[in-house]
């Protein structure tokens, strides 16, 4: 409202100027009185309206500020989900014909011990691989082993096994290609699924 | 390599005087088709000729469903192994061994190497058949056996390979085997084909299928299949094309079923989370299994029956590593079998008991690679039968002579049919990546 009035009265100014510019010039007798202008109005008028333009900025620039923030809260919250999800969901690699966890499938089943304790809603599915060389049939039970160790490891450190489940797809489902030990060693692995609140993860409580 | 390479004895000279230059050519193949030549071994396989069917359009020699009776008959004969098919396909053998009055020229035939004739007239419904003993110079057998079904059609061809395997007893003593069909694995599902190579198609829809077996019946089998919360044994009635899940396999690791002789029991290996150990239910499958293994944690998987049902053999991983194991069918009194040294790789597994009972062939893995072999139930004794690419799950065909597995020797993972007496093989499949066979008994006439 008292915008509207003010932009009003600057209106009613411009016109009058405009007005009184437009005269057209003719022999004036006697100067017609010049309208009184008072300087000191206008003075105030402009201080007036740059302290609003300033408060106007500030308010741009702290709501600016408070964005980035949320920005930033945002992308570390989601940064650390993806850390946490991603750590959650690492496969752990085996040896040949071996259900026995290395030192970095354990390592890595730590984290997501902390993960998993984090996020009691959270529910994971273990899938055990193997490599080709086995027969198809015994390393249904290789990859089902693999599962199960993991699974267990997992019950061991205080994971509800009921937000476990395990299967073996044997040496039916190759990550990698090859034919050689390259493609082997990244084949004899245990893969982690998300099977249940996978959307609200946190990080492991430091 | 197994088999004795016996002299043999090329009766080119023979020939050259007796026949036409097109149908003599002395070529000893192991390839699809017939072995052409005069070839044979002496008092090893008896020669056999396959006059051409009088009344029969069809065929005309190549393959598939433009097979002639005789094209079939002469396949299955030397699919046998068991007998040398003289003259190919196409070759005009009789013309030249008839005498004027039209009786068959013994004499000849003899000199050619032929013991049998097998002489036959198709009529309407039927075919009409006389086998003749060349030796004794007089027909040795006639009967008349039904083929009503249209020509070419897959039970055609079943009909005719049962007339290929009552020649093959009347000569050698031992029913031939053309009249069966192989379960097998590619892309997911189970197929079928026939002991020849024809006829192969899928039978279940779903992805993730393996290790087929027939129920005995010849009408249904069992096969393992991925579910969402594990693997679970499903049995598939052919004439329905209806599969059901064996209760009690809904949940965990269920693989490898394998039916007993009789059909009353089904065994399975079932795991959870502390091992894999063999279940045993009724033949229809109806319930939930009972263990039979204790695993301890270890892997106890791929069963097969003795012939009377008594004794199993299967893989287990209890000493650390694969190797065969048998025990009674309760998995008491298991003992291991593979006790023999062979080499710096430990690994024996998928064992399949001959029908016989001598013998149980296995995978063992040599430098790297599955290798077939046998090992005798009376002295132990270890045969290599196979050495070329990676060559594993063996099943034996019902002659208890033949064996079917997967080989890469092509390149590509195909079934490959061995004969263990002479070591001639033939390739059964021709699409990559068949596997896991599974062999049938041989179909009664009433059977599909």
């Amino acid at each position: 409202m008292f915008r509207y009035r003010r932009s009003l009265h600057l209106l009613a100014m411009i016109a009058t100027t405009t007005v009184v510019a437009a005269c057209p010039k003719k022999p004036v007798p006697a100067p017609a009185p010049v309208p009184a202008i008072n300087q000191d109005s206008i003075n105030r008028e402009r201080a007036r309206q740059d302290s609003i333009a300033r408060a106007e900025q500030m308010r741009r620039d702290s709501a600016a500020r408070a964005q980035a923030d949320a920005d930033r809260t945002t992308q570390q919250r989601e940064a650390a989900l993806a850390q946490a999800r991603s750590s959650l969901t690492a496969s752990i690699l085996f040896e040949y014909d071996s259900d026995v966890l290395s030192d970095a499938a354990r390592g890595s089943l730590d984290s997501k011990v902390a993960i998993l304790g984090a996020n009691v809603g959270v529910h994971l599915r273990i899938a055990g691989h193997t490599d080709e060389r086995g027969s198809d049939e015994y390393n249904l039970a290789l990859g089902q082993r693999r599962a199960a160790a993991a699974k267990r490891y997992l019950t061991d450190h205080g994971v509800d096994g009921s937000r476990i489940d395990i299967i073996s797809y044997g040496e039916e489902r190759p990550a990698a290609p090859g034919h050689d030990e390259g493609a082997w060693s990244q084949n004899r692995r245990d893969e982690f699924e998300i099977t249940a609140g996978g959307d609200q993860i946190k990080a492991a409580r430091p | 390599m197994i088999g004795t390479s016996s002299r043999r004895l090329v009766l080119t000279a023979v020939c050259a005087m007796s026949l036409p230059a097109h149908g003599i050519a002395a070529q000893d193949t192991t390839s699809r088709g017939i072995r052409l030549g005069l070839t044979y071994e002496p008092g090893t396989k008896p020669g056999v000729v396959i006059l051409p069917v009088r009344g029969d359009a069809g065929g005309g020699g190549g393959g598939g469903s433009s097979d002639s009776i005789r094209a079939i008959l002469q396949r299955d004969l030397d699919y046998s192994d068991r007998v040398a098919v003289i003259g190919g396909e196409g070759t005009s053998t009789s013309e030249p061994a008839r005498s004027a009055t039209g009786m068959l020229d013994y004499p000849l035939w003899k000199a050619l190497g032929a013991a049998a004739i097998v002489q036959a007239t198709l009529t309407p419904g039927s075919l009409h058949l006389a086998l003749h003993d060349v030796t004794a110079q007089q027909v040795a057998r006639i009967k008349d056996f039904p083929l009503a079904a249209t020509a070419g059609s897959a039970e055609w061809r079943q009909l005719v390979h049962g007339i290929s395997d009552e020649i093959e007893a009347w000569i050698t003593g031992a029913r031939g085997i053309a009249r069966s069909r192989v379960l097998y694995v590619r892309d997911g599902r189970v197929y079928v084909i026939d002991s020849d190579g024809a006829g192969d198609r899928p039978l279940s829809e779903g992805g993730g299928a393996m290790s087929p077996a027939w129920h005995p019946n010849g009408r249904t089998f069992a096969y393992s299949a991925f579910g969402e919360r594990g693997t679970q044994i499903l049995i598939r009635d052919l004439g329905s094309r209806q599969s059901r899940v064996v209760p009690g396999t809904t949940r965990g690791l269920n693989i490898t079923p394998e039916f007993s002789p009789d059909g009353s029991t089904l065994l399975y290996a079932h795991g959870e989370e502390a091992g894999t150990d063999l279940m045993a239910t009724d033949g229809a499958g109806s319930t939930g299994g009972r263990r039979i293994t204790v695993s301890r944690g270890t892997d106890n998987v791929s069963p097969s029956f003795s012939q009377d049902g008594r004794r199993i053999a299967f893989t287990s991983g209890r000493s650390g590593h694969p190797e065969i194991y048998t025990a009674d069918v309760d998995g008491s009194n298991a003992e291991l079998l593979t006790a023999f040294n062979y080499g710096e790789q430990s690994y024996r597994s998928n064992p399949a008991w001959s029908p016989d009972g001598r013998l149980i062939a296995f995978q063992s893995q040599l430098g790297g690679r599955f290798q077939i072999m046998t090992i005798s139930l009376r002295d132990r004794s270890v045969k290599q039968l196979s050495s070329d690419g990676v060559n594993e799950d063996p099943a034996w065909a019902p002659d208890g002579r033949h064996l079917v597995f997967t080989s890469s020797r092509s390149g590509v993972k195909q079934l490959v049919v061995l004969d263990i007496e002479t070591g001639r093989t033939r390739q059964l499949t021709h699409s990559p990546g068949s596997r896991l066979a599974a062999w049938s008994h041989r179909f009664a006439d009433s059977s599909p």
